[in-house]
This record gives structure tokens, sequence and C-alpha cells, in this order.
């Protein structure tokens, strides 16, 4: 390739040092600026949690008041819900590599995403407004459950604002790819020609535009019955709290499938890059991702079965939801399909994307104890769902963005990280991930419930056991992230495709000219087709 | 003691071992045939990748299979819960009422309590209320919970099938205290029950009558009975049972000593309690936020009566 033009990185506009990144409207400037504050939000996120896995090595009063820990928990759940997993995948790395993917020349409305950006961090902003200024941060849980959250007098209403706002960066994002995928393809890149991870961000980007605002309204709804004492929600002024609980649920549950179906759609992307063999089963991955997106608006009161529904209703949403489970299980029989007869190489990504595939595996099977009334009956509002969670978001998503970061960092950078350091910061993860959160789950089965400042002293083994692997976990987790720090400096120089994948981010330098390609290329075949042991 | 068990207990863990069993053959599975293509496809084995060809039976058998599976799954949860929903007609009925942060128990016969007895064998339906915001009343020993919402009449049953104690927990987040709002219940023999539901008298035999001691909700709302258990057994702290004059052996600063408890130890318990610690614990017992002198006072006259 004879690439004269310079990259990205290469400043081209009028403006200077930081404006020319906060203010320009390159999807791929953009995409880094994602990357990089929802890293630093999740880095601020994990430090939160191993702190109140501190205060659980002991039962009563230590460290820091029970006040203290209900806030932790709250923001740290706000934090990595709002500013990690739900923007994660997409906002970073769908900005980034949607346009090359299709090879567009940017996404449909680059001023749109810009502000898209703007809103995140205003969102963002006022979270952290709310944890310093009136009566204290929030202390309800992520999920503001009424009447208790119409009725404490910590900083709820800020809090909930800023979740408001948050939902519109959002939205701006789904608008965008949606609109994007359906104008800006290249020549011969139809809609089965393109990657499973442009698939999966079309999918995300319905459920974003569709269910977010359901979210809104029921935010302002908190806001408007807490600062204009309307009796919406609050049984004392004739609301009822159900509703809440409902339409809250409404969007949440959903919204998992805004944080799972990037994950599976770069999980797509690598594991046939890593098996030089294109994937199995490409239209039923495809069309599952859309099912998924769909169906998944029909299981929201699973989250309810102890909520004192009518016994019909926890029977309708009970068999709904393990209906909802098969597609996500086909995909996992798909990618391990793959692999067979394939030629493997375990390079980073795909080291992660299988682990992805082993977490996530585990987060599911846990998730048929909830699924099933008699046993969600017991485990329900316990450490097993923080454990069962915890699995699916961070094992699943959390891993899949880890393999993606692995995956396209060379392409957004032009330089390769130091594999070895991260196979050591993996064995971490993976230690102290199961150690952390499959003991969770065992103390959930028997009892432990959540969000405990303390606890009775048959659980304090178990929680000794967390608190260590907690430990291993973070160790890893920042030992991964520096080594990207670290090869931003001194990593090696990379070619255009330094993994022989197929797919047309490859196709263009590596950091890829403003313009992304230097002609707009023109597809013949799938995205996934080898020949000879290298892209056809 | 006995561990305390209900018939839900036994519907629950059957559904649960099923599933779990079930589950873990299939995470087996994937997992095995995952590592097993890894290493068996590996490039240095497998330089080459083969084509394989899409089989549509081999795709219907692996949605068909699951979703047989967790057809299965389904209906023995959903028969299992409807057990936990059909209350006998005849069950004793007691109210529940949870409050920021404590629950209370009202009986048929105006009886009031703080701590659940119920009688081995029978049927006992709770219809649980809630005064301020949502809790959850939850007992894992018998795998049964339900919210209590305001507002709304929400009830569980459940049949106890073991004598003994168990713990009573708020799942639903409930504000500053939501983890001190615990309880127990009491499995008693029938004739235990009787005698303690007909008599004025409050006291059971065998059993402590918590309720009727004026410093337990105190202590239980200090947060004490999470360390210390009142049943002769070690929990983080000490068992209380019995303490008023037993002889310890306690360490002041590093240095053992042997002491009968009295009250002045009793009131340097509670006050400084990092400065004799007994032998075989952590120093790990906050001193008490809070403690005016008649709380303390109630305190330590309520440890008294604990023989
Ligand atoms: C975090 C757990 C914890 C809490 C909460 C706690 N304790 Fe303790 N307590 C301990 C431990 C551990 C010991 C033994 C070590 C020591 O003496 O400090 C102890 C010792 C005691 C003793 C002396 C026991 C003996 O056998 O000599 C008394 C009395 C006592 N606690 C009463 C209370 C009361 C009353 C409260 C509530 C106001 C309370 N504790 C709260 C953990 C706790
Ligand atoms: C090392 C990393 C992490 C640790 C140690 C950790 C630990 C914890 C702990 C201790 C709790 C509270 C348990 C309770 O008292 O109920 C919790 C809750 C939670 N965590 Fe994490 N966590 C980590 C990473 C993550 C990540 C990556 C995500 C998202 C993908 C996440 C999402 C959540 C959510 C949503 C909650 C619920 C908060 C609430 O109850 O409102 N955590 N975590
Ligand atoms: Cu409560």
């Amino acid at each position: 390739m004879t690439t004269t033009e310079p990259s990205y990185l290469e400043n081209q506009s009028h403006r200077k040092g930081l404006a020319s990144w906060i203010f320009s409207t390159d999807h791929k400037r953009i995409g880094v600026l994602y990357l990089i504050s929802i890293l630093i939000f999740f880095s601020v996120g994990v430090l939160i949690g191993v702190v109140m896995r501190l205060k659980m090595l002991w039962p009563g009063t230590h460290l820091y008041s029970a006040a203290a820990y209900n806030a932790f928990f709250t923001v740290h759940g706000v934090i990595q819900i709002f500013l990690f997993i739900i923007p994660g995948i997409p906002a970073a790395f769908g900005n980034f590599i949607l346009p090359l993917q299709i090879g567009a020349k940017d996404v449909a409305f680059p001023r749109l995403n810009l502000l898209s950006w703007w809103v995140y961090v205003i969102g963002a902003l006022l979270a952290l407004t709310a944890l310093f200024s009136g009566n204290g941060p929030p202390d309800t849980g992520w999920s503001f459950y009424v009447p208790y959250s119409l009725r404490t007098n910590t900083n709820v209403t800020l809090a909930v604002f800023a979740a408001f706002i948050l939902g519109f960066s959002s939205i701006l994002t789904g608008l965008n790819f949606i609109t994007t995928i359906h104008r800006m393809r290249c020549p011969g890149m139809s809609w089965f020609r393109m990657p499973l991870f442009t698939w999966s961000l079309y999918a995300t980007a319905w459920i974003q535009i569709l269910a977010t605002p359901i979210l809104a309204v029921t935010l302002i709804m908190v806001m408007a019955e807490r600062i204009l004492n309307l009796g919406l929600f609050d049984p004392g002024r004739g609301g009822d709290p159900l509703l809440y609980q409902h339409l809250f649920w409404i969007y949440s549950h959903p919204a998992v499938y805004i944080m799972i179906l990037p994950a599976m759609g770069v999980v797509s992307d690598v594991i046939p890059a890593f098996c030089r063999k294109n994937i199995y089963g490409y239209k039923a991955i495809a069309f599952s991702s859309l099912a998924i997106a769909f169906v998944g608006y029909l299981v929201w009161a699973h989250h309810m079965f102890t909520s004192g529904m009518s016994n019909t209703a926890r029977m309708v949403f009970s068999l709904l939801t393990f209906l909802v489970a098969i597609p996500s299980g086909v995909k996992v029989f798909n990618w391990i399909a793959t692999m067979y007869k394939a030629s493997i190489k375990i390079e980073p990504p795909m080291l992660f994307a299988m682990t992805f595939l082993f977490l996530f595996a585990i987060g599911g099977l846990t998730g048929l104890l909830n699924g099933a009334l008699a046993t969600d009956i017991n485990v329900h509002e316990t450490y097993y769902v923080v454990g069962h969670f915890h699995y699916t978001m961070f094992g699943g998503t959390g891993m899949g963005f880890f393999a993606a970061l692995l995956y396209w960092f060379p392409k957004m950078t032009g330089k390769m990280y130091n594999k070895r350091t991260i196979v050591v910061a993996w064995a971490h993860i993976f230690v102290g991930f199961n150690l952390l959160y499959f003991t969770m789950m065992i103390m959930g089965w028997l009892g432990m419930p959540r969000r405990y400042y303390s606890y009775p002293p048959q659980y304090h083994t178990y929680h000794v056991v967390a608190t260590v692997g907690s430990w291993i976990l973070a160790t890893g987790v920042f030992m991964f992230l520096g080594a990207f720090l670290v090869a931003l400096k001194k990593g090696t120089k990379v070619a255009a495709n330094p993994w022989d994948a197929t797919t047309l981010e490859w196709k263009t330098a590596s950091p890829p000219p403003t313009e992304n390609f230097q002609t707009i290329p023109t597809v013949t075949g799938g995205p996934y087709e080898f020949k000879d042991g290298h892209p056809a | 003691m006995n561990r305390a068990y209900a018939n839900t207990t036994v519907a629950v863990d059957s559904v649960f071992w099923f599933i779990a069993g079930a589950s873990a053959l299939l995470l087996l599975l994937v997992t095995g045939l995952m590592v097993f293509f890894a290493i068996k496809y590996h490039r240095s084995r497998h330089p080459q990748a083969q084509e394989t060809y899409e089989s549509t039976l081999l795709e219907i058998t692996w949605t068909l299979i699951p979703t047989a599976l967790v057809m299965v799954m389904f209906w023995y949860g959903y028969r299992a819960f409807l057990t936990m929903r059909n209350v006998p007609a005849d069950a004793l009925t007691v109210k529940v009422t949870g409050m920021m942060w404590k629950w209370g128990f009202e009986y048929p016969n105006g009886k009031k309590t703080e701590v659940l007895f119920v009688p081995l064998n029978k049927p006992v339906r709770l219809n649980l209320k809630s005064v301020d915001v949502i809790h959850g009343f939850y007992i894992p020993a018998f795998r049964l919970k339900e919210d209590v919402v305001p507002g709304k009449d929400n009830y569980l049953w459940f049949q106890p099938q073991g004598m003994g104690a168990a713990d009573i927990y708020c799942s639903q987040f409930c504000g500053l205290k939501h983890a001190y709002m615990m309880s127990r219940v009491e499995v008693l023999s029938e004739a235990d029950f009787t005698a303690w539901y007909t008599s004025t008298n409050t006291t059971v035999a065998g059993t402590l009558n918590l309720s009727a001691l004026p410093g337990i909700p105190l202590m239980q709302s200090k947060g004490c009975l999470i360390c210390h258990r009142l049943d002769g057994t070690r929990g983080t702290g000490p068992s209380l049972l019995g303490i008023f004059g037993r002889t310890e052996t306690v360490i002041e600063n590093g240095k053992e000593k042997s002491v009968v408890v009295d009250d002045a130890y009793l009131r340097r318990a509670l006050k400084e309690p990092s400065a004799e610690i007994v032998k075989g614990y952590a120093d790990v017992m906050p001193p008490v936020p809070n403690l005016t002198e008649q709380d303390l006072e109630t305190i330590v006259a309520t440890l008294k009566q604990l023989k």
C-alpha cells in the first residue's frame, strides 16, 4: 500500500492540541475520546469495587460508615452501568470501526456524533457533582427504587438527572449508527456482506433509540415527584411503587442487550480472524442479534418475581425468559463450531474471546436459576445475583471490550502492545474474577443479601475469599490497562493488517488516514473469506 | 442446635439441584469442546483450516435440544413455585410488619413479638405489610422471600419440618440500617408452641423469650446481634447467653488474666471494647455509637437476664 496521506492522529484542522480532539468531528478521534473517558470511569469504578470489598473483610463497623458503603455501591453501579458498560463498545469501538468496516468516510452525522460525546461528558460531570453537593451522594443503588428514592434526602434528584442526560448520548449514537449503516455502505457491501460486529451495532442501535426514551420518562417522573410532590409512585400519596419497577425494567432489561450484543459482535469478528476460517452460521448469528433485540423487550418483569405480581404474570415472564435465552445459547454453539477444523492461533484477542465464551457461558447458565421461579425466589436480591450479573456484564461485555481493545488497538494507534504482559494480566484476571464472583454466588445461594454493609458470621469465610479475589482481579485489570499506556510510548510499529484479518478496516493503513480509505473500496465477497490461510 | 427447615426448602432444593446439575454439564460440554478444538486445531498442528459446511440439521438439533431442556427447567420451577403460593385453608395467619429497620409479628390472638415463633408441621401464612418503604422478607433456610410493599397485600406461607432457629433478613435495600434489619424464626414443637401461644406469660420452655426483654430490640438496633448470638454458639463474638458471672480469660495490654464477668466488666466491654479482649477472639468489636447511660443500663440489665 502506498499511503502518503497523513494519519488521523496527525492534526489537520486549524485547531491546536486538545481542542483539535475535543472539537473534532472525525469518527476516529471521537472514538478515541470515548475510549479514554470510558476507561477512566471504568478504572474509578473498579477502585470503588475494591474499596467495598475491603470493608467486607469484616462484619460490623469498620473502615467507614454504613452510609459510605451505601453511597459506594450506588456510585459504583451508576458508573459501571451508565458510564462504562452501556456506552462501552458501541461508543468507543463502534465509532472508530463501524465506518471503516462498511467502507465509509465517516458516520452519517459527524456533528451529532461529537455532540453525543459532549452530552456524555456533561452527564458524567453532573453525576460527579451529585456526589459532592447537596445532602451527600445518592444511596439508593443504581436502580433508584421508589419509594425509598423519593424519601431519602441524599442527592438523588441530580443523579437521576445525570442518568437522564446520559440517555440522550446513547440515543444520538444509536440514531447515527442506523442511518450510517443504511446509507453509507460502500459499493458491493450488501447486508449479508457486513461484518457481524456491524450487525450487532445495528441491532443494538435499535434498542438504544426505542428503549432509552422510556428510561428518560421514568427518571423525569422520579424527579417531578421529588420536586413537585406528585403522587405517581409513592403509595403515601396514592401512587404505585410497582409502576416504577415496571417502567424501570422495561428499559433496563433491553439495556442488558445493549450491553451484551456489541460484545457478541466483537467475538464474532475475532474468532474467524484467529481461526482463519469463515464463521459458522453467519446468518443465524446476524438474525439472532435482531431477534434478541426485539424479544428482549418481553421479559422485563423477571426482575420482579418477588414483588407480588400475580402468579400468572410470574409464570408467563418465566416462560418467556427461558425462550429468550435460546438465541444466545445458539450463538455460543456457532462460535465453537467455527473452531472445528480451524487453524487456531491464540493471540491475545483470541485469548480474551475464549475467556468471554467461558465466563459468559457461566453467566448465562447461572441465569437459568434466576429464570426458574422457585429458585429465583431464593436468590433474588442476594449475592448470587451480584455474582451472576458480574459474570454476564464484566465476564461477558467487559471481556468483549478487552478483546476489542486488544484486536483494534494496533489499528487505532499503529502500535503493538507487549503480548507477554497481556498474558500475565490475563492469568490474574481469570483467577481473581472466578475467586471473587463465584464465591459471591455461593454465599448468595446460602442467603447472603446484597447491598449489606455488615453480615452474620456464617458468611465470613466467603467474604474473605471474595475480597482476596478482588485484589488479584484488580491487579490484573490495571496491569492490562498499563500495557496499553506503555505501548503508546514504546510499542513496536505494526503494518496495516497485523492479524491477517479479512474485514475492511484492515485494508487501510494503521492508523488510518483521516478520510479512511484512499479510494473507496468495492466489496466482492463475504466478510470472513480466507484463501490458502490468508484473506481472500 | 438443629437447623430449621420447611416444605419449601425441600421443594426449591430439588429444582436447584436439577438446574445446577444440568448447567454444570452444559458448561463442561461447551468449555471442553472449546479447549479441545483450541488444542487439536492449533496452528502448529493444523496449519491449514478446512472449510466446514453448514448443516441445517445440526443447527435445528442444537436449537431444539436446549429448548426442550429449558422448558423442563421452566416447568419444574413453576411447579415448585405453585407449591409456594397455594396456602392451605387451615394455616395459622401471622401479620408481619416491616419498618425501617425491624420486623414485627402479630398473632391472631393479639400476641406481638419481634421473633417469629411457629409450630412444627403446621402451615403458617404470613401477611406482609410495610409502614414505610419496600422491604424484602427473606428466610434463607426456608428458601422463601417476598417483597413487603407499602400499600400492597403480599403474602407467603410455609410448613416447618425441622425444629430450631433460622435467620430472617431484609432483602430489599431500605436505607441506612438495611443490613441490620434482621430477626429470627423459631420452630417449636407443637406442645411448646401451644403453651407459649396460650399463656399470658411469654416464656417458652427451652427458648429464651427475647421479645420480653427490653434490651433485645435495643441490641438489635445497635447491631450487637450480628456478631453475638444468644444461643450459646460462637459467632464473630462470644455468645452472650449466660455471660453474667462466667469466668473468662481476657487479654489486657498483651497480658492474659482471668476475670469473672460482673457489672463493671460489662460496662467496660461496651465502652472500651478494645481494652480487654476475650481470648480466642479478634479485636473487632466497634465502640457502640451514641451509647447513652440509659442504653448502657438497659443492655447490662438484659445481659444479666440471659441465663
Ligand atoms: C463486629 C462484631 C461485633 C459487634 C457489632 C458487637 N460486638 Fe461485642 N464483641 C465482639 C467480639 C469479637 C468480642 C470479643 C473480643 C472482645 O472482647 O473485644 C466481643 C465482646 C463483647 C462482650 C464481652 C463478652 C465476653 O464474653 O466477655 C460483650 C458484653 C459484648 N461484646 C457486647 C456487645 C454489645 C452489647 C454490642 C452491641 C452494642 C456488641 N457487643 C456489638 C464483636 C462484636
Ligand atoms: C474489580 C472489579 C469489581 C469489583 C471488585 C466489584 C465489586 C462489587 C461489589 C462489592 C458490589 C456490591 C455488592 C453489594 O453490596 O450488593 C458490586 C455491585 C455492582 N457492580 Fe461491581 N465490581 C467490579 C466491577 C464491576 C464491573 C466491571 C461492572 C459492570 C460491568 C460492575 C457492575 C456492578 C453493578 C451494576 C453493581 C450493583 C450496584 C447496586 O447494587 O446498585 N462491577 N460490585
Ligand atoms: Cu428493609
